[in-house]
This record gives structure tokens, C-alpha cells and sequence, in this order.
């Protein structure tokens, strides 16, 4: 989580530096970003994660300039944005409709950005050359966008973004309009442009999935501000509230109080559980309340007799997902859990509704969350 | 340039026109309506009297006295409306199913059904009010046919009266109450016509309750562009009315081209707005309402 | 969309169409009528289109509506857009609520007042700063401009409210200052809605009477004018021959139209 700091210096690692920005649109209404501020270092690929009204679409449009902030600054390689228009930002932005210009073709929409700086003809065409030969359009240069399927016009946007080596490049939802298969051979793509151009990229999505494999480092945003920064591990591993716990990936949660303390666990009491669960944390107050985590995929089924952190249960369901199982177990109290289990084998039988079993987790695989 | 500065730029010069070229002239009308008609040019007092070394005033109620206890104006107001109204519902009537048929259509025809319907209205008007002349004359094609099935032994009376008005307005305005009417219909879910079988209902109620209340704005906007220029209008009841059809946008014609009474002329304009004042509204809040 | 014409809806088209096109399809077939009474079939003849040609005042006069219609239109074109931009655009300026009032009015007021009101105007400004000096050409486009500004204005806004704003955006994002935006992208992708203002601009102005009557000078007749008179003595069989004329071309110019349309369509 971040934090206003008064006087950070500027550094190479705040590129791009938001400071304490504010955008409200109705005066009195709720701010759709309430006070954020981020720093984001040159060549990084950033991610602004949350769930749609979050603010981060707002915190984009704000960055390319389409809107002004009410209060705070933005600045880019120390220059301060504000008055200054979009076009003369030293921003370009991916749309997620793509936004091509229908009427004219490919490499007449990738050099557009180009020939409004007033380059000259021969030098427009050897960069929009170069452009479409990065994201493997070269051939279809003439082609108009009503012409190229989805994931062309993908490129063509991308590429219209870059050829005018701006200093930030925003992606909006990136690939939300691409379907499955797609999505993932894209998202290697992308990273592997960003790093060969090596421009700072700041995506916007709501894809927990898209942000933690492509990002270095995610801000994760709720009601306009963000509530928690970090790499992938750190928020999927380390998440700092129920929010964001619940929100990256699927998690089971336990309410619980703290019993006790001993050698680096926490011992915490929680009825969900039917059981005294024991955690590695740092010592907190006896009768303090908080929440378990447990990732799905951390919890064994059939552990060893002595394994700590032992429930009972019966399988409510299953699905089958090929790389994986899941497992929705009813615990003795009526709670629900979530258990993954790889499919290493090609023919393990796995559990059927109905079935016993006995699961568990280790200490170090719980995550102590405020209530 | 600023953002504020290339706002002003864009509304200036359309605003001034229509201030310059729509407002002032009601004005002046309101202004002329209440002077008195004189031999001269122009044919009408003015309205501040300097004669005798000083600013006085000059205003006649002459022309509105006139409106308000003349038989003739009060009977041309009330056919206006009579023809106008009833002729807006037989225009309903007869466009609510064409409408409804084009969307029903199967979906390539609708282009080309709509563009049928809104060609006549790029041909002439005068002269598709004339084409009625030929069918509705005592000697007519309509009689004419008529008389050799041996449907009728005399020729009826079709033409310069309340009927060839009724045929007229309608036959003019049809595409105007066709096109928002479609367009109204086009936007209706089928699901909810589905949903409604699917619980019972029949064809015949599901129209009722469901279309029918649906298309409501598409009726208000197709009623009120019919009706509000056919209160005022001219042509028709010039070409295709008699004397017991006299209509308010006649009367003013008259009074100015035939009796070069400007005054009276604009009185009966002035009169005319403020009766339409309140559909105008309608109107206005409908248009603003599509495209808010 | 339930695709399913029941008998009632086809036979109300059939009698639709027939009511509006059957007093066309008569106009254009008595044109050919040897016979001078316009309802009795005298045998097929094309002297009524050879006697429109001699037709000396009907020629100078749809010379004069045309020099009317294409001016009318033009400025029409030129006001409509930035008066229909506006209102699209601009949510809220002082004066909103007027400027909506006069440019969506002309829509729907009775002609013989907005024709009465511009006559009465052109004769005070004549009065006060000499200037028009009589009725003619200027003031009948000028009337005309009024009204096709408020068809034009309607057509361009429900067009822009359709339009993607992020293609705007985008232009903007890579540079392109606002003027230069609405040239290079927002104007080539609404010119279909344009060209459909201009036309119905056009056409109104051609087929106007009343304000015409109202605002036109002794050497100023236009075609409309001409008809009607003609009309009012009685009827003409070169009135149906130049009726025929009329609808052939809009038959064309529309066809054409469209197919260029559906040409395009295909490019998007």
C-alpha cells in the first residue's frame, strides 16, 4: 500500500510519478480517483488492476490527458503534465476498442501520429515499416481495418502506439477483446515487445490473470485509490487485506481469533474452522480478531496423521479443469472450502461428491489478514 | 486556441443567423401586428409617432379587436385544428401498420420499403397535391371509374371540399408520421413480444400491451410533426379546399397577398404561434429526449 | 426481429403503397395523353414534354430555383453542421436552451408564418439600413438557408451522437490538434450524413412555395411559383410531363446514391 510522502525525490525509478491526484466528476459526488499516488520506473511494465468502477480506467484517461485532475500532480520524466493537452504529451495510448482511424489502411493509421509531428515522407515510411515488421503486420500494410481480423487490429493499434517512440505507452484492457487461445499467445507478445523497445508500459485491466503474468509490478485499485503495490508474488502471496486476497485469484477465508503465540505461529481459534489453526505470523494480542487465508492450492488432501492444521470434511463437488482438479469440501461447521489439486498423473481417479477426506495446510501457507 | 474560444466560433455564426433570421423577425411580426394598416410601402403605420416634436407610442389594437370578434378568423382557427387533428389520426391509422409492416419485413426489403416511402416526399409537393386534382375532379379518374363499373350513376363530389382536404393533409404528411413511428418500433425488443406469448398472451393483446404502450413516444412524435405544419398550412385547402374548409393559414395568405393588409396578416401569425406554442414544446422536449 | 408479416400487415403495405403511389403513377401516365383533358385517355403522345420544352417561363424559373436550391443548400450544409455539432458537443453554454429552440423551430413551424416574419424582416432592414434593396434570389436563399439549416442541424447531430468519440481520441493522443481532427477524421466519417443534409436542404428549397411567395422579388419567380399559378387556372398536361420529369431524376439521383452507399458500406 502506498502512502502520500511528502518530498520523494525523483529518481529513475519515478518516471512517471503521480502525486496525491484527485478527479472528481460532479462536485460533491464520490471521487473516482481519490488521492493516488505511484511511481513508476522507466522500461517498466506496470499494472493497474481492479474491478470495473475502480478509478483505473479514470487514472488512465488521466495520465493520456483527456481529463484534468482536481487535484494533485502528474509528472512524466520530471516534466509537469498539467495544461498540457494530449497532443502534446509525450503519451500514446493503446484503446481498447483499438480506435483505428476505418478509413484508412494499416500503415496509414500506424504513421497518422507521425506525419502530425511533420516528418518527413521517406523517413514516415522506413518507421511504419519498421513498426509493422515488430508485431508481424509487414504484409498487410494496405489492408484497411474492416479487413483484418481481431488480433490484427490488435497490432495495428499497438504498433500506431509505438511508432512515435513516446515515453509511456497506456494499454486500455489490452486483451479483453480477443478471445481465449489468442489472449494467451498475445500476452508473450506484448511482453516481449515491451522488452525489445523498452518503453515504459502501463496497463489498465481487470484480468488478475493478464496483470500478474505480464506485469513487474501491480497496483491493485478499489473505490479510486490503490490498496495495495507490489510484484505479482508479493500481492498474490502476501495480500494485505480480504479485498485483495479475495480479489486475485480464488482464496478460502476463515474468521478466527488469536488464541496464542508460539515459536514465530500464531495459534487462532475460529469456529468456521472447527479447529485451533496454527499460523506463522508475528505475535499479535490475545483476542485480536482476523482473517485466515488460504490459497486453494496450498491445502492437501489426505495429509499425514500428524500434519498440522487438520479438517475433516466431506466433497460437496468437483471440477474437472485438465491441468487441475477442484474440490468444493463442506467442512463439519457447513463452511465451504476450495481445494485445487494438479492432475500429475494421466489417470488418477481423484474424489467423488459425497466422499470423506481429511485436508490440511501448512503454517507458512496461511496469510494473517485484518478482519 | 482555447477550448472556450473554439466553442464561441463554432456557435457564433449559427447562433447570430437564427437570431438575425428566425427570432428577430417574430418580433418584428408582433411589433407589426399591433400598427395600422396604411396605403403605402410599406403598408403599415409606424410604431413610434415623432409628428409633433415628440416620441409617442403608436400602437393599434385594430387587427387583434378584429381576430376576436370576427367570425371568419375564430372558424378558420377552429377548422384549422378540426383538419389538422382529424387528419393526424387517419394519418395514425393508416401509419401505424405500414410502419409496423416495414419492420416485420424481412430485413433486406426494409431498406428499399423505407426508401419508397420517403421518396414521394423528395418529388414535388405542389405537385403531388395536384396529381389529386386529376383523380378527385367531378370528370376525374376516381369518378371516372367509378361510373364505368357502374358503381355510381352521378359523379361524386370530391373535390374543393372538407374530403379532398382530409385526402390532401394526409397524403402529404404520411411520411412524416411513417419514419418516427418506425424508427420507435425498430428499437422494441422481440424478446418482450416473445416473453409475452410465452406467458399466455395472444398476438392481438400482446400488441396492445406491450407494442402499443412501447411505441408511444414514436406516436407523439409522428402526431406532433404532422399536426403543428398542418394547422398552418396553405397549399392544401388553396388547392383542394372550398369555402366551407377555410383554414387559418389561407386567411393569412389572403390577408396579405389579396387584401395587402400586413398588420392583420401578422396578427393572425402571432395568433397562430401562440396556439402551437404548447405542441411546439412537446416537440422540442421529444427531439431533445432522442438524442440526450 | 420476428420476421413474420401476417396477412392484415401485408395487405395494409399493399394499401399503403398503392395510396401513395397511385396519384404519381397517374400524373405520370397521363403525361403521356394525347388528349388536353388530363382524364380521358386520347391515345399515347409525348407532345405535352416538347411543349415544356418551349415552355419559356418554366425554364427560367427552375434556373432560378436551382441557383436558390444550391446556394440554400450549401449554406444550410455550412450552418447546419456547426449548429448540429454544437448541440451534439457542447452540454452546456449560456443560451443552450434558445439555441435549441431556433435551430430545431423551423422543423415544424407553419410555413406561411416563418415566410410572413422573413418578408416583414427584409422590409425593415430595407427600411432602416437600405439594405435589401428589394426582394430577389438573395432573400428567397437566404429564407431557404433558415430553414434547411434546422434539417441539416438534426441529421448531423443524431450522426455524431453515433460516433465513436475514441477515434477522435485517438487522433488526439498521437498528435493531432482539435481542428485538425475534426478535418481529418470526424468530417470524411460523417460526409454520408452530409451529403444526405445538403440533398434534403436542396430539395426543400426546390419544392418551397410559401416562403418563396412570401420573399420573392418581381424578377425572382420560381418554379414552385410558376406551378402553382399554372395550377390555379387549371390543369396543365405539362405540369404532369414536368411531374415525371421530376420523379425520373429523383429516381436516379437516389438510386445512384444509393448504390454508391451501399458501396461504402461494404468498405466499413
Amino acid at each position: 500500500m502506498s502512502s502520500p510522502e511528502p518530498e520523494r525525490p525523483a529518481t529513475a525509478a519515478s518516471y512517471l510519478r503521480i502525486e496525491g491526484v484527485v478527479k472528481r466528476f460532479a462536485p460533491g459526488a464520490a471521487a473516482a480517483v481519490d488521492g493516488v499516488s505511484l511511481d513508476i520506473a522507466a522500461g517498466e511494465f506496470f499494472a493497474l488492476l481492479g474491478p470495473s468502477g475502480c478509478g483505473k480506467t479514470t487514472l488512465l484517461r488521466l495520465l493520456a490527458g483527456f481529463e484534468t485532475p482536481d487535484a494533485g500532480r502528474i509528472l512524466i520524466d520530471r516534466v509537469d503534465m498539467a495544461g498540457v493537452p494530449p497532443y502534446r504529451r509525450p503519451v500514446n495510448m493503446m484503446f481498447q476498442s483499438y480506435a483505428l482511424f476505418p478509413h484508412m489502411t494499416a500503415a496509414e493509421n500506424v504513421g497518422f501520429g507521425l506525419r502530425q509531428d511533420g516528418l518527413p515522407k521517406a523517413e514516415i515510411a522506413v518507421r511504419v515499416a519498421a513498426m509493422l515488421d515488430l508485431v508481424k503486420l509487414g504484409p498487410l500494410a494496405r489492408r484497411k481495418p474492416h479487413q483484418l481480423s481481431g488480433g490484427e487490429r490488435q497490432r495495428v493499434a499497438l504498433a500506431r502506439a509505438l511508432a512515435q517512440e513516446p515515453k509511456l505507452v497506456l494499454l486500455d484492457e489490452p486483451l479483453a477483446a480477443l478471445d481465449r487461445k489468442l489472449r494467451e499467445e498475445t500476452r508473450f507478445e506484448l511482453v516481449r515487445i515491451q522488452q525489445r523497445v523498452g518503453v515504459t508500459f502501463l496497463m489498465v485491466t481487470h484480468d488478475q490473470e493478464e496483470a500478474m503474468s505480464m506485469a513487474s509490478r501491480i497496483a491493485v485499485m478499489s473505490g479510486g485509490r490503490i490498496v495495495q503495490l507490489g510484484t505479482p508474488q508479493q500481492i498474490y502471496e502476501e495480500p494485505a487485506s480480504r479485498f485483495v486476497a479475495d480479489f486475485i485469484g480464488a482464496v478460502n477465508l476463515f474468521a478466527g481469533r488469536v488464541a496464542g503465540a508460539a515459536a514465530g505461529c500464531l495459534q487462532v481459534d475460529s469456529a468456521e474452522a472447527g479447529a485451533t489453526l496454527v499460523v506463522e505470523h508475528a505475535p499479535l494480542p490475545a483476542g485480536s480478531e482476523v482473517a485466515i487465508a488460504v490459497r486453494p492450492e496450498k491445502i492437501t488432501l489426505a495429509p499425514a496423521a500428524t500434519a498440522p492444521n487438520r479438517l475433516a470434511g466431506r466433497v460437496r463437488g468437483a471440477a474437472y479443469r485438465g491441468e487441475a482438479s477442484t474440490y468444493e469440501v463442506e467442512l463439519a461447521g457447513g463452511k465451504l472450502l476450495r481445494v485445487t489439486l494438479p492432475n500429475t498423473g494421466r489417470r488418477t481417479e481423484g474424489y467423488a461428491a459425497g466422499q470423506a477426506v481429511t485436508l490440511a495446510f501448512a503454517p507458512a501457507a496461511a496469510v494473517v489478514l485484518p478482519p | 486556441m482555447s477550448a472556450a474560444l473554439r466553442r464561441r466560433a463554432v456557435l457564433a455564426l449559427p447562433y447570430a443567423w437564427l437570431v438575425l433570421f428566425f427570432l428577430v423577425p417574430f418580433l418584428i411580426s408582433l411589433k407589426i401586428s399591433v400598427a395600422e394598416s396604411v396605403i403605402g410601402i410599406p403598408p403599415y403605420s409606424a410604431l413610434i409617432d415623432t409628428s409633433g416634436g415628440s416620441w409617442r407610442l403608436d400602437l393599434s389594437g385594430e387587427s387583434y379587436r378584429r381576430l376576436f370578434t370576427d367570425d371568419l378568423y375564430v372558424v378558420a382557427y377552429l377548422n384549422a385544428v378540426k383538419f389538422a387533428g382529424i387528419s393526424t389520426v387517419f394519418c395514425l391509422l393508416l401509419g401505424y401498420p405500414l410502419a409496423y409492416g416495414i419492420v416485420r419485413a424481412p430485413r433486406r426489403l426494409r431498406s428499399l420499403l423505407l426508401l419508397l416511402v420517403i421518396l414521394p416526399f423528395w418529388t414535388s409537393f405542389l405537385i403531388r397535391v395536384y396529381a389529386w386534382i386529376g383523380l378527385l375532379k367531378e370528370n376525374g379518374l376516381i369518378n371516372n371509374v367509378l361510373l364505368t363499373l357502374g358503381l355510381i350513376h352521378q359523379p361524386l363530389i370530391l373535390l374543393n371540399n372538407a374530403f379532398a382536404v382530409y385526402v390532401g393533409i394526409v397524403y402529404s404528411y404520411l411520411p412524416f408520421m411513417v419514419l418516427p413511428l418506425y424508427a420507435q418500433l425498430e428499437k422494441l425488443d422481440p424478446a418482450l413480444l416473445e416473453a409475452a406469448a410465452d406467458l399466455g398472451c395472444r398476438p392481438w393483446q400482446a400488441f396492445l400491451r406491450v407494442t402499443l404502450p412501447l411505441s408511444m413516444p414514436g406516436i407523439a412524435a409522428g402526431a406532433l410533426l404532422v399536426f403543428i405544419p398542418a394547422v398552418g398550412e396553405f397549399v392544401i385547402p388553396s388547392l383542394l379546399g372550398g369555402p366551407d374548409t377555410l383554414m387559418i393559414g389561407k386567411v393569412l395568405w389572403d390577408e396579405f397577398f389579396a387584401n395587402h393588409d400586413w398588420p392583420m396578416a401578422s396578427a393572425v401569425a402571432v395568433a397562430m404561434l401562440l396556439l402551437l406554442l404548447l405542441p411546439m414544446g412537446f416537440i422540442r422536449r421529444l427531439l431533445q429526449g432522442e438524442t440526450a | 426481429m420476428i420476421h413474420r408479416l401476417s396477412p392484415f400487415l401485408t395487405v395494409m403495405l399493399a394499401v399503403g403503397y398503392a395510396f401513395l403511389y397511385g396519384p404519381i403513377a397517374s400524373l405520370v401516365v397521363y403525361s403521356f395523353n394525347a388528349s388536353r383533358l388530363v382524364t380521358v385517355w386520347a391515345g399515347f403522345s409525348t407532345h405535352w414534354y416538347v411543349e415544356l420544352m418551349h415552355n419559356e417561363a418554366i425554364q427560367q424559373a427552375a434556373l432560378i430555383s436551382l441557383e436558390i436550391a444550391v446556394t440554400a443548400a450549401s449554406g444550410a450544409l455550412l450552418l447546419g453542421t456547426m449548429a448540429g455539432y454544437a448541440l451534439q458537443r457542447y452540454r452546456r453554454f449560456r443560451g443552450r436552451a434558445l439555441f435549441g429552440t431556433l435551430v430545431t423551430a423551423p422543423l415544424v413551424m407553419p410555413e406561411v408564418i416563418t415566410g410572413l416574419s422573413l418578408l416583414l424582416l427584409f422590409v425593415a432592414l430595407e427600411q432602416a439600413i437600405g439594405w435589401p434593396r428589394g426582394r430577389g434570389i438573395l432573400t428567397i436563399a437566404a429564407a431557404h438557408i433558415t430553414l434547411g439549416t434546422a434539417y441539416v442541424a438534426v441529421v448531423v447531430e443524431a450522426r455524431l451522437a453515433a460516433f465513436d468519440r475514441s477515434l477522435e481520441e485517438a487522433a488526439l493522443d498521437l498528435g493531432a490538434r482539435p481542428f485538425k481532427v475534426f478535418l481529418v477524421i470526424t468530417l470524411p466519417l460523417i460526409a454520408p450524413a452530409l451529403a444526405a443534409g445538403w440533398l434534403l436542404a436542396f430539395t426543400l428549397s426546390l419544392d418551397d412555395l410559401v416562403i418563396a411567395s412570401f420573399t420573392s422579388g418581381p424578377s425572382s419567380t420560381t418554379l414552385p411559383m410558376v406551378i402553382f399559378s399554372s395550377i390555379r387556372l387549371g390543369v396543365s398536361p405539362q405540369i404532369n410531363a414536368l411531374a415525371t420529369l421530376f420523379l425520373v431524376t429523383v429516381a436516379v439521383l437516389v438510386t445512384g446514391a444509393g448504390r454508391l452507399m451501399r458501396a461504402r458500406e461494404s468498405e466499413r
